[in-house]
């Protein structure tokens, strides 16, 4: 199905985003991420982008103290999801201006309101920062 | 309504449900406190903490005091793994708000944390037809977006006509999330398919890049289950990928097509071109990757395109970048399945990739080196890879070491020519200091050593220096790979140019370094070495010979087979430089050698460990009475000839002809073949069993305990045996030479020809081809037997005929289907709505739930026929017994079921000869005339 899941982690292993398409229990999240974690964080700079984990790959993007980590199945095209967390990351760099780990964590739901408007069923559905916004601006004015 | 009550019980209490709202945490400052606990006990006494309040204020009837609550367990849920199930009603509650904001939290916390077992799943489905019926667009997508992720089989049934007319809306947004959406309402409720799919198919027509994008991403995602039944939508898709600029679009195309083009070469020679041209002409990384990845595995038969994907790898390995350079590698492993020369071409990027930074290209270089290994170069790859492995750390060095094992130990050693080499290749990976791989190279080094005959001498001058060596009984991961080198030295010690030498290895002080376990290996192996050593002392040689034959007359069950004559005579040489030997062993030297081993064992004589501690008094006894009947002997000095008359000489006599015996390799199913011996009742033990394993008895008592004696070979067994004692009456000398022949061509050790009296408890090797026969019946077996536990072990054998029986080539998705018959349902109901209308209008006529019904019933049909197919050539009596439990699922499908499974055998006929078309059978609602009228379809589709 795509992507299975979308992990923000600092550089302490602290999750600040987690977004699962499919179903995991608590403990089989907790294990993977544990796992997941442990393996990405432990690589340099001077290495790839993907790990091969149980039967995701795990592809990762280390953007100042936080690391996008995005699993999909062994179909995807690796260098398509890097594109993708790079927009992602772009995306909420022009919600947040200059978006760091606190905006995240502080506007978590925010955050999750980007990805559905990005990824449906582990499926990228909109590629267009403006399309991506448009119904988050219109919210914050709003309220 | 629970909660409001529970929450008016608080007000009558005088709860605090006012103070909560005023001073109520929000989320921020939930985050804060967290942040500011230190992780561990500290925070989640915090987080415990902070639940309570929660659970407080969940209670409000204030929407906004509830809505925090809720919000904050989201977050709680999903960075820090908290079971929040129990807010789940409050969730729905909240969905039910006309705020949005409220709206908006109560669905997230709904998608983040629902199950599919949460029952108020139940409540939401109201709610959600509310919203997706609303005339707000945000509240529509909320729910779609709820719907994508915690969809049920209810919810799908229940808001597929909803999600249907939203198909259609004229707002992007919602038009392309209820897109998007259908792949899981599919998923859940296949007959959503007929309703759905026509308005989908139109998308790929028109030229949204938003709807488009989302439309291919559910083809993309349908397609990887069940790939046929998009066949006719070639058109559409070739299309987009001809007109396309969309590079997210463009790749999701491509993967449709890398597996449409499997099933349909007339498909794959239509877009090849095309598929060339997007990689010419794109700049994008992602998308000319996509390209080289969709050619070489389903496009390797063009030539010009592999030429070009392979040109593009080879660009993306001498990029600097290091994920393109992974990726390189990674295409060159799917290219190197068809077309060698393209990895061979890249040879040494391939190989200096062996010593990069990244582990993980490593490792993939390691296997596209392996790849390259054949009979020619694996000498030379690994004596490469030894050089990589010594410099590697720990880890990898593993990873390179365990590759080499498989590798050549693949297929019973087939690409290993010369033995001598291979077991000294085992005896220096031994010596690398972070070897763990033990255990492989143990089990590699006694197998090579009852397999092959002509390596034994430089097996055991292996096992020699790994023995002599104290500084490696150091090492823990090793011990595994000293206690093959030992038993190897005991059991062929006659190939030993120093036997004494190897007892002092074996018994130096250091091995008590070794686990119990492996010390008992050591003490036995050096009971072995002490009984020839006084075995060549004693027995002059031809009476060593003469006693090979002595035993053939003791046991009337033993007939001596040639290959021990054989072996004997080959081995004339090694006895030739054993009488060397024997001069070697002077009275003195044995003496020696009793004194060593009495001196080191004897304090092993009361160990607590059993296997020891017998063993080293087996060991002792032997020795002691040598000893003393010896130098008694030396005594009287003129009597020396005279050794015929000791105990000793009989003793050892004995021990020899007993540890002659040869061991042969043995198969991983041996146990199963073990004949029951005739005063063994298994029935009357296990009575009381009877009626709990009939299944599994029964045949095994037919089978073993009471036709075959004891120590008769199997049917296959011995009918080669006949045939072997018969050429070796008639034709001796002829097999002998074919033998030797063949032998020095592969070095081999065939067991069965060879060694058919060694092996009289008929295990049988590997890989016997003389076993086919025996398979076949195990195939019968196989099927009496519909026990699951009986069948792993039968399966883990070879068994070329099950290969052939098995429809899997043919059928590519039989396991998909049996786990998810769903996905099987939705092709087939695909295949409906695309193939011609009939099938469409009758299910139609029968209405939905009939539909899916039918659905099932196709299902069943399928596998029953495959079933089938597996087990005809053994079993007749089966399709009977399938067939009466399909009648069982109900009268009204009696009728139908029978037919569809006539129809399924006749088909199956028909694919058989017709090739590609054939796999229809889940599109059989209509009948016989369907199959016709697909088959004029899809060529019609094809472009």
């Amino acid at each position: 199905m795509g992507i299975r899941f979308i992990l923000m982690v600092n550089k302490q292993g602290q999750t600040r985003l987690a977004q699962y398409y499919e179903y995991l229990t608590l403990e089989e999240r907790r294990a993977l991420e544990g796992e997941i974690v442990r393996k990405c964080l432990a690589r340099n700079e001077q290495q790839c982008s993907f790990v091969e984990h149980r039967n995701y790959k795990i592809v990762y993007r280390r953007y100042a103290s936080l690391f996008f980590l995005v699993g999909v199945d062994n179909e995807e095209n690796e260098l398509a999801i890097l594109e993708f967390i790079h927009l992602l990351v772009e995306t909420m760099d022009r919600h947040f201006g200059n978006v760091c780990e606190l905006d995240i964590m502080f506007h978590l739901e925010k955050a999750h309101f980007m990805l559905e408007e990005m990824v449906m069923n582990g499926c990228i559905v909109e590629t267009s920062k403006t399309n991506i916004l448009a119904p988050i601006q219109l919210m914050d004015k709003a309220s | 309504m629970t909660s409001s009550t529970s929450n008016s019980n608080n007000n009558t209490l005088g709860g605090p449900s006012l103070m909560e709202t005023l001073f109520q945490r929000t989320v921020d400052d939930l985050i804060k406190g967290i942040r500011l606990h230190n992780p561990g006990s500290a925070q989640s006494s915090f987080i415990s903490k902070s639940l309570d309040e929660i659970r407080r204020e969940i209670k409000s009837t204030d929407l906004a005091t509830k809505s925090i609550a809720v919000n904050k367990l989201t977050y709680l849920h999903s960075l820090h793994n908290i079971d929040i199930s129990f807010a789940a009603f409050h969730a729905v509650e909240l969905t039910s708000s006309p705020i949005f904001n409220f709206k908006k939290i109560g669905y997230l916390a709904a998608s983040l944390s629902f199950s599919p077992s949460t029952d108020v799943i139940l409540l939401l489905t109201n709610q959600l037809r509310k919203d997706l019926t609303s005339a707000n667009v945000h509240d529509v997508s909320l729910a779609l977006e709820c719907i994508s992720a915690i969809c049920t089989v209810d919810i799908a049934r229940d808001l597929t006509p909803d999600v249907f007319n939203l198909m259609t809306s004229s707002k992007n947004i919602v038009k392309k999330k209820a897109i998007a959406c259908l792949l899981k309402v599919f998923s859940q409720f296949p007959d959503a398919v007929r309703v759905c799919f026509k308005r989908l198919v139109e998308n790929l027509e028109k030229n949204d890049d938003q709807m488009l994008a989302a439309t291919v991403g559910v083809f993309c995602e349908l397609c990887s289950k069940e790939p046929r039944a998009y066949l006719p939508l070639a058109p559409e898709l070739y299309r987009i990928l001809v007109e396309c600029r969309n590079n997210w679009v463009l790749i999701k195309v491509l993967k449709i097509f890398e597996k449409l083009a499997k099933l349909e070469p007339r498909l794959a020679k239509k877009v090849v071109e095309p598929i060339c041209d997007v990689m010419k002409r794109s700049e994008a990384k992602s998308l000319v990757f996509e390209c080289v990845r969709t050619i070489v595995s389903s496009f390797y038969e063009y030539e010009f395109a592999v030429k070009l994907a392979v040109g593009k790898i080879r660009e993306f390995l001498l990029e600097s970048d290091l994920n393109l350079r992974y990726l390189g590698l990674q295409g060159l492993l799917i290219v190197g399945q068809h077309h060698l020369w393209a990895v061979l071409e890249n040879k040494e990027i391939v190989i200096k990739s062996l010593s990069d930074v990244d582990r993980n290209i490593k490792v993939e270089a390691l296997r596209l080196v392996m790849s390259m290994v054949s009979e020619d170069n694996v000498v030379e790859i690994c004596r490469v890879l030894i050089g990589y492995a010594l410099k590697s750390d720990p880890e990898f060095c593993n990873e390179i070491l365990r590759s080499m094992l498989l590798t050549c130990s693949s297929n019973v050693y087939e690409i290993v020519n010369d033995f001598d080499w291979y077991v000294s290749l085992l005896g220096e990976m031994s010596r690398i200091p972070h070897c763990q791989n033990g255990e492989e190279i143990e089990y590699q080094l006694i197998d090579i050593g009852m397999r092959v005959k002509d390596v034994r001498p430089e097996l055991v001058r292996v096992g020699r220096d790994l023995l002599i060596d104290p500084a490696l009984l150091g090492n823990p991961f090793i011990h595994r790979i000293l206690s093959a080198a030992a038993w190897v030295s005991g059991e062929y010690v006659r190939f030993s140019r120093n036997p004494s030498e190897i007892m002092e290895a074996l018994l130096q002080p250091r091995t008590n370094l070794l686990p119990p376990s492996i010390r008992a290996v050591y003490i036995h192996s050096a009971f072995k070495v002490l009984s020839f050593c006084l075995g060549t002392f004693l027995l002059p040689n031809k009476d060593a010979n003469s006693s090979f034959s002595n035993l053939v007359d003791m046991d009337p069950g033993f007939t001596y087979s040639e290959s021990e004559q054989e072996f004997t005579e080959t081995e004339h040489g090694a006895n030739s430089s054993s009488l060397h030997k024997k001069d070697m062993f002077t009275r003195e030297s044995i003496v020696n050698l009793l004194t060593l081993v009495i001196t080191s064992l004897s304090p092993l004589a009361d160990s607590h460990d059993v296997e020891i501690q017998e063993r080293v008094r087996n060991l002792l006894g032997l020795a002691l009475l040598a000893q003393q009947e010896i130098s008694c002997h030396h005594e009287q000095k003129e009597k020396r000839v005279d050794w015929v008359d000791l105990k000793t000489y009989i003793l050892i006599r004995l021990v020899n002809d007993a540890l002659s015996e040869e061991f042969g390799p043995i198969s991983s199913s041996a146990q199963d073949r073990v004949p029951v011996p005739d005063g063994l009742v298994l029935e009357e033990n296990l009575s009381k069993l009877d009626s709990i394993c009939a299944d599994v008895q029964l045949p095994i008592s037919e089978k073993f305990s009471l036709v075959r004696p004891t120590y008769l070979p199997t049917d296959g067994d011995s009918l080669s045996s006949r045939q072997n004692e018969d050429e070796s009456e008639t034709s001796a000398a002829e097999s002998t030479s074919l033998l030797a022949e063949h032998r020095k061509r592969h070095g081999l050790f065939y067991l069965p020809s060879d060694n058919n009296k060694n092996a009289s408890t008929s295990f049988p090797p590997a890989n016997d081809p003389d076993h086919i026969d025996k398979d076949v019946e195990d195939l019968v077996k196989l099927t009496e037997e519909s026990l699951v536990l009986k069948r792993k072990p039968n399966q883990a054998r070879p068994r070329p005929v099950v290969v052939k029986l098995d429809e899997g080539d043919r059928h590519p998705t039989i396991a998909v289907k049996k786990i998810e018959s769903n996905d099987d349902l939705i092709s087939g109901a695909v295949r409906d709505v695309l193939l011609g209308n009939e099938p469409l209008s009758q299910s139609n006529q029968l209405g939905k739930p009939s539909g899916r019904k039918k659905g099932k019933a196709h299902a069943k049909v399928d596998q029953g026929s495959e079933l089938k197919d597996n087990t005809e050539n053994s079993e007749t009596g089966n399709s009977g017994k399938r067939r009466s439990k399909h009648r069982s699922h109900g009268k009204e499908k009696k009728h139908s079921d029978s037919g569809n499974n006539v129809e399924g055998r006749e088909e199956n006929g028909k694919e058989k000869s017709g090739g590609r078309h054939g796999r229809h059978k889940a599109k059989q609602s209509g009948g016989g005339i369907d199959v016709v009228d697909q088959k004029q379809v899809i060529p019609d589709f094809l472009l």
